[in-house]
């Protein structure tokens, strides 16, 4: 609020990299306002994550049954590791949650961007900090989830303090790096509001190159190549596998490096198509 | 037929209304172009680790597919935009007007909203169906033809009640948005026969959302796997919940309170 006031004073064009200390009081206060919002919404919330869980039970479901038919596993995947895999999945996908294209698609069709564009501030600094925010009381209502998914699939799991620590930091890295290349996905709406078959396409990229679908071992080696090159991996897969795989201590470290890497790639990306796409913004009335 | 002469009437107008935006057939194209792309990737890579997947060939997962894909676009251009409409105005307190009109409620609740461009699912499902069935080359006899249709109509009718169950919730709790999302996500289990599922969640995607009536048993009786009985009881459960969910409106409704109060 006290930022808010204070910068009024003084009009300032949007900017990404601004003051570090500024940036941070306006993330928690996106964060609080986020936890409030959620809290009231905790039927709704629940509804969603069901909703979500239903897509990684189905793959488990479909493995299990190859590895048992297989004869007790396929790519070096058990059931039980299967089963680790894809609950470690519910968490990673969660934390994935970002603002989608749609958003903006609606945002921009209704003109409310009209009004977000008067603040001093660089809208997609308003979208992270409220899906960070909003992340803790997600955790929360998936632990139960959780917990119900293990007792049912009974996932092999043992990772060491180190695996632990990396996952943690990769769950941040994963954020980031979806949260950037859908903004600059949603930009797209500057140009057309129909940003549905694009974003289609996205998650369909998404679902085949990143490990959503299944772990990327059991891909094609053309496929694992085609993969390296891009960003998709670094938001599924390798959370997962840093915390129920057997990479070593270069692999941990060189993605989590890799990671950081996509992030800038991604928070320049979007600063280039913002540049383009903010000129061809109208509003009818706001 | 009052309820299908009114189907027709509303049929009539929302086509008129989306032939004026032609472009969205060519985008629902290519999103059903996308999602069928996709699904197949997904089959040729479970083929590519087994020859079957629990006695389910790579054509008869086909026809898995493409029924999903039908059933998909039933549900997506004849039955949610109603009961989106239905739920929104509940929670509005629109829903006045439809009580003001002198024909059924719930029969004019749920015909009010058609969206033809879903509709290219159907068609594109039917493709994917018929690209199963030529692989399969045990032909498509008069029998299962049959059965499949009407497999198909009662696994629509038991959706289409899940679906009014759900929304008439809305009746005593207001916000019920993400029930949709919910859907959604526990229809995808259908892109797989439900055989698959381990004994608690089949139970649950037969009798409680009825996915294995809506798109595994029309699939059964094209790959010839179904059995006499079990067709028997999908019409009778079909008959059954459509009973239960007209009480249970009528419950709701008295719990409507409307929007001037």
């Amino acid at each position: 609020m006290t930022t808010e006031s204070a910068a009024l004073g003084r009009p300032a064009p949007p900017r990404l990299v601004g003051p570090i200390r500024g940036l941070i009081d306006i993330y928690i206060a996106e964060a609080r306002l986020a936890i409030a919002q959620q809290l009231q919404y905790r039927a709704a919330n629940y509804m969603y994550m069901i909703g979500m869980v239903a897509e990684p039970v189905i793959y488990l479901v479909v493995w299990s049954t190859i590895a048992v038919q297989q004869g007790g596993s396929v790519g070096g995947y058990t059931p039980g590791a299967f089963a680790a895999y894809y609950i470690v999945w519910t968490l990673v996908r969660n934390i994935n949650i970002v603002f989608t294209p749609y958003g903006w698609e609606d945002r921009i069709r209704e003109g409310r961007l009209s009004a977000q564009l008067l603040r001093p501030l660089f809208p997609i600094v308003e979208d992270l900090g409220f899906f960070l925010g909003w992340k803790p009381v997600v955790v929360l209502l998936w632990l139960p989830i959780a917990l119900f998914l293990s007792l049912v699939f009974r996932p092999e799991l043992s990772p060491s303090l180190l695996q632990v620590a990396v996952f943690a930091v990769s769950l941040l890295g994963a954020y980031l790096i979806r949260s950037l290349n859908q903004s600059s996905l949603g930009l797209i709406t500057f140009w057309t509001t129909r940003v549905g078959p694009i974003f289609q396409l996205y998650i369909a990229a998404e679902l085949l190159l990143s490990g959503r679908l299944v772990p990327m071992t059991l891909m094609p080696a053309w496929v694992q190549s085609l993969a390296s090159f891009l960003p998709f991996q670094w938001t599924f897969g390798f959370p997962i596998e840093a915390l129920v795989g057997h990479l070593s201590n270069e692999q941990l470290f060189g993605g989590l490096l890799t990671q950081l890497f996509w992030i800038i790639v991604g928070a320049i990306l979007v600063r280039v198509v913002w540049h383009f796409a903010i000129r061809r913004y109208s509003a009818v009335s706001g | 037929m009052r309820p299908l002469r009114l189907f027709g009437l509303f049929l009539r107008m929302s086509a008129l209304n989306e032939l004026q935006y032609r472009a969205n057939f060519w985008l629902q194209l290519l999103q059903s172009g996308i999602a069928v792309g996709t699904g197949l990737a997904v089959l040729g890579l479970v083929f590519s680790q087994t020859p079957a997947l629990n006695g389910w060939s790579q054509p008869e997962l086909l026809a898995v597919m493409g029924v999903h894909i039908l059933m998909g676009g039933i549900i997506g251009s004849l039955i949610q935009p109603s009961m989106d409409r239905l739920r929104n105005d509940i929670r509005e307190g629109t829903f006045d007007y439809i009580l003001t009109k002198p024909e059924d409620v719930q029969v004019l609740s749920s015909v009010r909203e058609i969206r033809i461009w879903q509709a290219v699912d159907v068609i594109v499902g039917l493709v994917v169906l018929g690209l199963a069935v030529a692989q399969l080359q045990i032909g498509l006899g008069v029998v299962p033809a049959l059965a499949f249709a009407l497999a198909i109509v009662f696994g629509g009718l038991m959706i289409y009640s899940f679906w009014l169950v759900i929304t008439t919730v809305a009746f005593w709790i207001v916000r019920i948005d993400e029930i949709a999302e919910l859907f959604q996500g526990v229809y995808q289990t259908g892109r797989w026969p439900v055989t698959l599922y381990p004994g608690w969640l089949r139970i649950s995607l037969t009798f409680l959302v009825p996915i294995a009536f809506a798109v595994t048993v029309p699939a059964q009786a094209l790959t010839g796997r179904l059995t006499p009985e079990t067709l028997v009881l999908a019409v009778a459960f079909g008959i059954g919940l459509l009973v239960l969910t007209r009480a249970f409106f009528r419950i709701g409704l008295r719990h409507y309170s409307g929007a001037s109060a």
